[in-house]
């Protein structure tokens, strides 16, 4: 393998595990973003608890000022700051180690760190002080005080300064390495990066003059245009952590299994697809606005012709083909699933990357495309099925999957040993199942009407009451459990990693190695006939899944008032 | 492999059969879902509507007091109930944190909703039938509506639009 040929040879370790080369400075810089991303999680977990228990009539923990102010807190920390910071730290740390070559400005990737993280102070601070009790969205006319909004622009700007050191790093690798093609999991954060591009870009082009509103200069912001170019932010930069998240996907597969994209073309195209038709999303936040026409809702909130759900079907079958693959060249042979069953099951990142696939693809793909779809969008806007389908797609699918590639982060990128490990094995199945529950338990009270962001469902002081229909009470039962098993898990993580990195025991070479790295799997040219028949039964079962699930929120649907 | 370039010859390589055939049917699906929504719009009876106005919350508070002092009937909690004939323009405000006026409808009949809201982004959030729409100031959205049932419906707001969010519930009464 090449390697950095020119200069800097001082800046490099030798990692003793993997044999990549590891730029020190650039390692230095994904290490104080990872953790920022784990102070982020943290807020927003403890948040999340006292929201379950506040939305838990039962319970109704939080005074009303409070419940939007944690509310506010909760969606920044954890669908912005936590992922964007893991983001960051994956993009540094996988454009130089994985790559073997240097990074290409330090200077730029502490200031870009330094603003990222000065902009999270502004806003946490801003919505602590109860400045910002505006929700994660701060839909105008709703305003915050000016250094919210502050705030969350230097953050951009940060994050764009640390993308642009990703992109500079390929250049840097491109020069030393012509000819070769990018590693898939290089090539996916790739895909990620472009992406959050064109997010933070459409983040700066309504923050900016909102800050300007907040101060007094600009008089008036279009509530439409608002939330129009907001969602270019809001919803794509979600679809970061899809391309982030399937990235990791194919790595634990490799890691775990020795797994490899069974045909690396397929798996290239479809995150081509993620490029080219993802970063429309906006549109699925305007399906039930004024202001819009059809034309423009249907094309865009398909993702055109739904290319990027064509995507993510693709990853569907790529990633655990990828693994049965590997296991039936290993010898597990029998039937359909011995694969599976074989599986090194007691790996945390083995079963929490196979938690994640399931659970991003039944829960959050499925209840996305529903809510998303022009008509039915109807049924789902505002309620609580909006957040069960990103329960299961953000929590569920990308903290899951960034949560167990932490166990190999910890030794590799840390260089500590993994504190109770032992415990490991247990965290993604808690975590998973309490995401599961929680979500599907929200999106069930979504369609029963319970709207989302809401303090009180019992309307007290109002001029007029409605109760919901009493099986909510069941599901907002499960949805107590389900929150507080997910809000368990995650603290089991979080504080396996903080006592880890900074009380943890060194690690000091492969012997110290708790985790398995799996032996890759020696792939032949082609695949005669069925490549992974297990995989393809699955999928089969997803499709039909999908298809019922499509049909049964239409049929509701025309059982309606009508409206045109 | 995720982690290393891939191998000589990936970009020829044919790709295995079961693949291909998901590819093909996940395309499938796809499109179809796609065309569904068009096919909606054109058979069905549930479409989100997108004829809207430009409007001022004072021009919009204005029409919606017209229309209230034109057809009122009542009040209830302090609200007013109003009863417009069927086939006509209903106006329906929302503000921090209320809904006016109550309205009385016929089932069966086809009404001009009008909504918008004197403020911020408010939830039009029809129970227990669950249909929901946005609610701007500025722009006064246009859904027409048929009841297709009778009884006592009940508009939640679902935008939040500030501390006494929750308070703001509305009513609608459909006659047989």
């Amino acid at each position: 393998m090449a390697v950095a040929t020119h200069g800097g040879e001082q800046w490099f370790r030798t990692c003793d595990v993997t044999g990549f080369k590891v730029d020190t400075r650039a390692e230095r810089i994904a290490k104080v973003n990872a953790v920022m991303a784990v102070v982020s999680f943290l807020i927003a977990v403890i948040a999340a608890l006292l929201l379950v228990l506040t939305r838990w009539q039962i319970v109704h923990l939080l005074p009303v000022d409070w419940y939007y102010r944690v509310l506010t807190l909760h969606g920044l920390d954890a669908l912005v700051f936590w992922i964007i910071f893991f983001e960051l730290a994956a993009l540094v740390f996988g454009s130089t180690a994985f790559l073997n070559t240097r990074m290409s400005s330090p200077f730029v990737g502490w200031a870009g760190t330094a603003l990222a993280i000065l902009g999270f102070l502004l806003v946490n601070y801003t919505i602590l002080t109860g400045n910002a009790d505006v929700l994660m969205t701060s839909y105008a006319p709703l305003k915050a005080h000016p250094l919210f909004y502050l705030g969350m622009i230097l953050f951009a700007v940060g994050a764009l300064l640390i993308v642009s050191t990703f992109f500079a790093n390929l250049m840097i690798w491109r020069r030393e390495n012509p000819g070769q093609s990018l590693p898939l999991f290089v090539y996916g954060l790739m895909a990620a990066a472009i992406i959050a591009v064109i997010t933070i870009v459409s983040g700066a082009i309504i923050y900016i003059p909102t800050f300007l509103w907040s101060l007094g200069i600009i008089k008036d912001i279009d509530p439409a245009v608002y939330k129009l170019v907001w969602w270019g932010l809001g919803h794509p930069s979600q679809q970061i952590n899809v391309s982030a998240h399937v990235a990791v996907w194919y790595l634990l597969a490799f890691l775990t299994v020795g797994g490899q994209s069974i045909n690396e073309k397929v798996s290239r195209f479809a995150f081509i697809l993620y490029i080219v038709a993802i970063n429309v999303a906006s549109a699925h936040h305007l399906l039930v606005d004024p202001a819009v026409s059809p034309v423009w809702k249907v094309w865009n909130t398909s993702y055109v012709m739904y290319l990027a759900v064509f995507a993510s079907m693709i990853h569907a079958f790529a990633v655990p083909s990828a693994i049965e693959v590997a296991q039936r060249k290993r010898g597990y042979t029998k039937g359909l699933f011995e694969w599976l069953k074989r599986a090194p099951w007691g790996n945390p990142a083995f079963s929490g990357l196979m938690l994640s696939m399931i659970i991003f693809g039944f829960i959050g793909g499925i209840t996305g495309v529903v809510n998303g779809m022009e008509q039915t969008n109807i049924i789902a806007h505002n309620t609580l099925s909006v957040p069960g389908h990103f329960k299961g797609a953000v929590v569920g699918g990308t903290a899951l999957a960034f949560m167990s590639v932490t166990y190999y982060l910890i030794p590799l990128l840390f260089r500590k040993k993994i504190a109770f490990y032992g415990l490991a094995k247990y965290v993604p199945w808690i975590f998973g199942t309490g995401v599961a529950i929680l979500a599907v338990s929200m999106y069930i009270l979504g369609a029963f009407g319970i709207p989302r962001r809401h303090w009180d469902i019992t309307f007290s002081g109002g001029p007029f009451t409605f109760t919901y229909n009493p099986v909510t009470d069941f599901f907002w039962a499960l949805f107590g459990i389900g929150g507080i098993l997910a809000v368990v898990g995650a603290l089991l993580w979080i504080l396996q990693v903080v006592v880890s990195v900074f009380f943890g025991q060194p690690f000091r070479g492969p012997q110290d190695l708790q985790i398995p790295i799996a032996e890759p799997v020696q792939m032949d040219g082609e695949h005669k006939g069925f490549a992974a028949p297990g995989t393809f039964v699955l999928v089969l079962l997803f499709i039909v899944a999908f298809v019922i699930f499509v049909a049964l929120n239409y049929g509701w649907l025309s059982a309606m008032w009508e409206v045109r | 492999m995720a982690i290393l370039p891939p191998r000589e010859g990936w970009f020829h390589q044919k790709v295995a059969r079961d693949e291909k055939i998901w590819m093909g049917l996940a395309f499938v699906v796809s499109l179809f879902l796609f065309f569904w929504m068009i096919v909606w719009h054109v058979y069905a009876k549930q479409n989100p509507s997108f004829v809207t106005y430009k409007t001022t919350p004072e021009e919009f508070y204005e029409l919606t007091q017209a229309f209230i002092d034109k057809y009122r009937i009542g009040e209830e909690n302090g609200i007013p109930v109003v009863k417009p004939p069927p086939g006509s323009d209903v106006f329906l405000l929302a503000r921090q944190f209320r809904w006016e006026p109550v309205l009385v409808l016929k089932k069966g009949e086809e009404y001009r909703f009008h909504i918008s809201s004197l403020d911020v982004l408010h939830g039009f959030s029809l129970q227990p039938v669950n249909m929901n729409f946005m609610v701007y100031p500025k722009y006064d959205y246009v859904l027409t509506f048929r009841p297709t049932s009778a009884g006592e419906y009940y508009i939640v707001c679902n935008e939040f639009c500030g501390i006494g969010h929750h308070m703001m519930v509305g009513k609608i009464i459909v006659e047989e």
